[in-house]
């Protein structure tokens, strides 16, 4: 394995006519990690990927991918990585064990025992065409296929969609394994309680620009937590604080929103006060990627109409 | 509250009653068919112009080609022999040879399986082909019947057949042919299509896959085409057996000869009971399901399906097995009339005069021409198996491909190895059915090398055009159809060039223009030699373009 990022993306660019899907996108994947891909739909993630494949151009910026070019070296990059498409299109007349033997044999290195050991643990018959497959199952087939392989990388597009609960746990699982095994993998999802499960990184693209990335602790460090409290004092001077917004007051009950890069000198601030009380909430994931997806930050509207 | 109680419980409002069960069946055929139009209005457009405009030049241009009664009857004497029937019509008028005879005998053929391929390709891209891209689901589930998509599809169809008609009606009586002959000859073509459209729509809801249905479709057509030549071979004007086919039904009008309408009631029957019939069909099956349950396959992929060309050549099995029994077909039915063309020779001095040649040599440019057809139907493979790779790509399964680690180069190249491979085994078939049915009937074995040579000397010419097709594939994606352009225009040139009398340059703007008439004259080799080098500069040139684009749906 090469030393660097699996994946380093600087400033890409990509444009499909008039239109500027990706606008200067930034994107990082340590070796041996697995890094989250989130953004509002049409944001550009899924045409990030097919330039990581080398199955688009990019017009600008820079994309490196296991050390190598993904336009120049895309077939010996791709011996090395497994993907699994944002909508996955089989060929309707072979079944779905063809699929993934065939898929397996491009690639060069299949492993028929954990080929089966797969297929058993996401149950999907074989057997059958894969027109006859329900989308789900169709899924699998791509699952199945890219988690087989023996290589250094996963690109996944919304791997989970159409999958039932079990079968994501299955998939959780697997992805827990591929880490274990060193590899790296880069995870476009929509569903937000798996990324917070499975990604040490995350990333979050609006109009084909990075708007944050890190690790969520980090990004957590980023956003406000809702603080409310009961104080003795009267609390009207902490609105002088920096980092406290929309602070409302109700007798001696204080409320309020702080950036959490000031929580510690809030903190001190409410203890010369005279705590009674003294609740702090973090923000809740959802909370964090609707503030990134949305235009205005929805977080301390909803929090301080209430 | 008491008195509530008292009150009857609401009812919800009634669900209309079902008056019968097709009721509803049909609701929204308007809407689709308008869209339908929409959608396919420079297609509609494209086909009918096309359609009119061959018909009109035609009957312009045989007229100065032919301006004479002696020139006309030295033409008609060439139409009588089996090789002129089987290409054209039963015939009638060949004694009294006028303009609308010829035009209704010579050109007829080819207008009636133009429209009939029209007609097919308009209904299955209506029907079986929206179900496959699950577009029909989405429509299914708003407030549309169950009939009514395959409905619309045969108005669609209706009106484009129609529209052929009026087209050609007003061509010709504008070109000063006798209108209500014209009427009768426009129409036959239009009922003619109508058919072969209503058959279309019966295999649309057999087969799971559009391809499948339109193959199968085509191949009916194909049958009908040759029951009908190998009938009125038998028989001039046409023996019991040229009635089985929907075909001869429309050639039997004697339009501009001795008009009858009759036949054509035969074509209305026929296309109207296989209609009613698809759309019982259509009523009763499932949305995207076939006839046929879906069986279950192997768990593993056998041991040779491991790269790009072994995945295509399995995609294409069942397509190429057709088409290898359609050429063997071909190759018989051409081969078993050789002999028959030398017969006539010798019972008809003046034929012998218009080929300008013995028996022996007449026998050759028939071998020839059949050797035309051979390669014009490998072409027409070959340029469809190159566009799959296409079909592929918008389906978004060359994706998986590419990113499993094929190098683009290589699926291309196996694209084009794929069609190439087959092209010349539907070739071989195609020269070694011919041979030995001409040498069964001749007893000359020397007809089996000659029907091979005039069946492989086509292959460059038919390579120059995968070549082609992978350029456009390459280089642009979005208008690859355009290969059709490519295989209409060889058509055109290779069938009406001689029919037309066409100059030499003019053949020679099509690859088959340039090769060798073999049997009939010996072997050329810097032709075929130029044609394989423009060929291969083609590839390189789509190899090339291949590895430079973007992926696009
Ligand atoms: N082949 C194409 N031609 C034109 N525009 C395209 C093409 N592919 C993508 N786009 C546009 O680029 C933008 C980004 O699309 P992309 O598919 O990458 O979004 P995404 O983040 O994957 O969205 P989703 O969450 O819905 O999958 C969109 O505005 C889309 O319309
Ligand atoms: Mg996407």
């Amino acid at each position: 394995m090469s030393a660097g990022p699996a994946v380093e993306v600087r400033g890409l660019i990509k444009n499909f006519g008039d239109v500027r899907a990706l606008d200067g996108l930034d994107l990082t994947v340590d070796a041996g990690s697995v890094a989250g891909f989130l953004g509002p739909n049409g944001a550009g993630k899924s045409t990030t990927l097919r330039i990581l494949l080398g199955l688009l151009r990019a017009d600008g910026g820079t994309a490196r991918l296991l050390g190598g070019d993904p336009w120049a070296d895309a077939v010996a990059l791709h011996r090395r990585l497994a993907y699994v498409p944002g909508d996955v299109a089989l060929w309707p007349t072979l079944t779905g064990g063809e699929v993934i033997d065939l898929l397996g044999r491009l690639r060069g290195r299949a492993d028929a025992r954990r080929r089966d050991e797969l297929l058993e643990r996401f149950d999907l018959d074989p057997t059958r065409k894969t027109r006859a497959y329900s989308k789900g199952n169709r899924q699998k087939v791509a699952l199945v296929a890219a988690l087989a392989a023996d290589v250094d990388l996963l690109v996944l597009d919304e791997p989970t969609s159409g999958l039932d609960p079990l079968k994501e746990e299955v998939f959780t699982e697997c992805i827990g394994e591929a880490r274990a095994a060193g590899r790296s993998v880069l995870l476009s999802s929509h569903v937000l309680s798996e990324v917070e499960k499975l990604c040490d990184t995350v990333t979050i693209i609006r109009n084909g620009r990075t708007v944050e990335s890190g690790t969520l602790t980090e990004l957590r460090h980023l956003t406000r937590s809702t603080v409310t409290a009961d104080v003795a004092a009267d609390p009207s001077g902490l609105a002088a604080l920096p980092g406290v917004h929309d602070l409302s007051r109700d007798g001696h009950r204080v409320r309020f929103q702080v950036d959490n890069a000031h929580l510690d000198t809030v903190v001190a601030a409410l203890a010369t006060l005279g705590l009674d009380s003294l609740v702090c909430t973090p923000p809740s994931l959802e909370q964090l990627f609707l503030q990134h997806y949305g235009d205005a930050l929805p977080v301390p509207d909803a929090v301080g109409a209430r | 509250m008491s008195a509530a109680t008292t009150l009857p419980a609401p009812v919800p409002a009634p669900l209309p009653a079902r008056v019968s069960a097709g009721a509803g069946q049909l609701t929204g055929t308007g809407v689709l068919l308008r869209a339908a139009l929409r959608r396919n209005r420079r297609r509609l457009v494209t086909w009918v112009l096309a359609l009119g405009g061959i018909t009109v030049y035609a009957a312009v241009a045989l007229g100065a080609v032919y301006p004479t009664a002696a020139d006309r009857q030295a033409r008609a004497a060439v139409m009588e022999t089996p090789a002129g029937i089987l290409l054209s019509g039963p015939g009638f008028g060949t004694d009294d040879y006028t303009l609308g005879a010829m035009i209704a005998n010579e050109l007829g053929l080819t207008v009636l399986v133009a429209v009939s391929i029209m007609s097919i390709s308009l209904v299955v891209r209506q029907t079986r082909a929206e179900e496959e891209s699950g577009n029909a689901e989405l429509l299914l589930a708003a407030a549309v019947g169950r009939r009514a998509p395959l409905a619309s599809a045969l108005a669609l169809m209706a009106i484009a057949d129609v529209a052929v008609a009026v087209v050609i009606t007003a061509g010709l009586a504008g070109a000063g042919l006798a209108a209500v002959d014209a009427a009768a000859l426009a129409v036959g073509f239009a009922l003619t299509g109508a058919v072969f459209g209503a058959v279309a729509a019966v295999t649309a809801q057999l087969f799971v896959q559009a391809r499948a249905a339109s193959g199968s479709a085509l191949a009916v057509l194909g049958a009908a085409v040759l029951v009908r030549g190998v009938g009125d071979v038998l028989h001039h004007s046409g023996s019991p057996l040229s009635w089985l086919s929907p075909i001869a039904w429309a050639q039997q009008t004697r339009a501009f000869v001795d008009l009858r309408w009759e036949p054509l009631g035969l074509s209305v029957a026929l296309a109207a009971v296989l209609a009613a019939l698809a759309l019982r069909l259509s009523a009763r099956r499932d949305v995207g399901a076939g006839l046929l349950t879906p069986r279950r396959g192997p768990a593993a992929a056998s041991g040779w399906l491991a790269g790009p060309v072994a995945l295509l050549a399995r995609l294409q099995r069942g397509t190429v097995a057709g088409w290898t029994a359609a050429m063997l077909l071909l190759g018989l039915t051409f081969g078993s009339l050789t002999d028959s063309v030398t017969d006539m020779i010798a019972g008809n001095p003046r034929l012998a005069t218009v080929f300008g040649g013995e028996g022996a040599g007449l026998t050759d440019s028939f071998t020839a021409a059949a050797g035309l057809y051979y390669g014009l139907c490998a072409a027409a493979f070959t340029v469809g198996s190159v566009l799959r790779l296409r079909g592929e790509e918008t389906a978004g399964r060359l994706e998986l491909l590419l990113a499993g680690g094929v190098d683009r180069r290589r699926v291309l190249g196996a694209g084009l190895a794929v069609a190439c491979a087959a092209a010349v085994l539907l070739l071989l078939v195609a020269g070694l059915g011919g041979g030995l049915a001409a040498a069964a009937v001749s007893g000359r074995a020397g007809a089996v090398p000659d029907q091979l040579g005039t069946a492989l000397v086509q292959l460059p010419a038919v390579l120059l055009l995968g070549a082609l097709t992978a350029v456009l594939v390459a280089a642009v994606p979005r208008r690859s159809g355009l290969a059709w352009v490519a295989v209409c225009w060889v058509a055109l040139l290779g069938m009406f060039g001689p029919l037309l009398q066409l100059p030499g340059w003019a053949a020679r703007l099509s690859p088959f223009g340039w090769l060798p008439r073999v049997p009939a004259v010996d072997v050329d080799v810097a032709p075929l030699a130029v044609l394989l080098l423009v060929a291969a500069a083609l590839g390189a040139v789509a190899l090339l373009a291949f590895r430079r684009r973007d992926l696009s749906g």
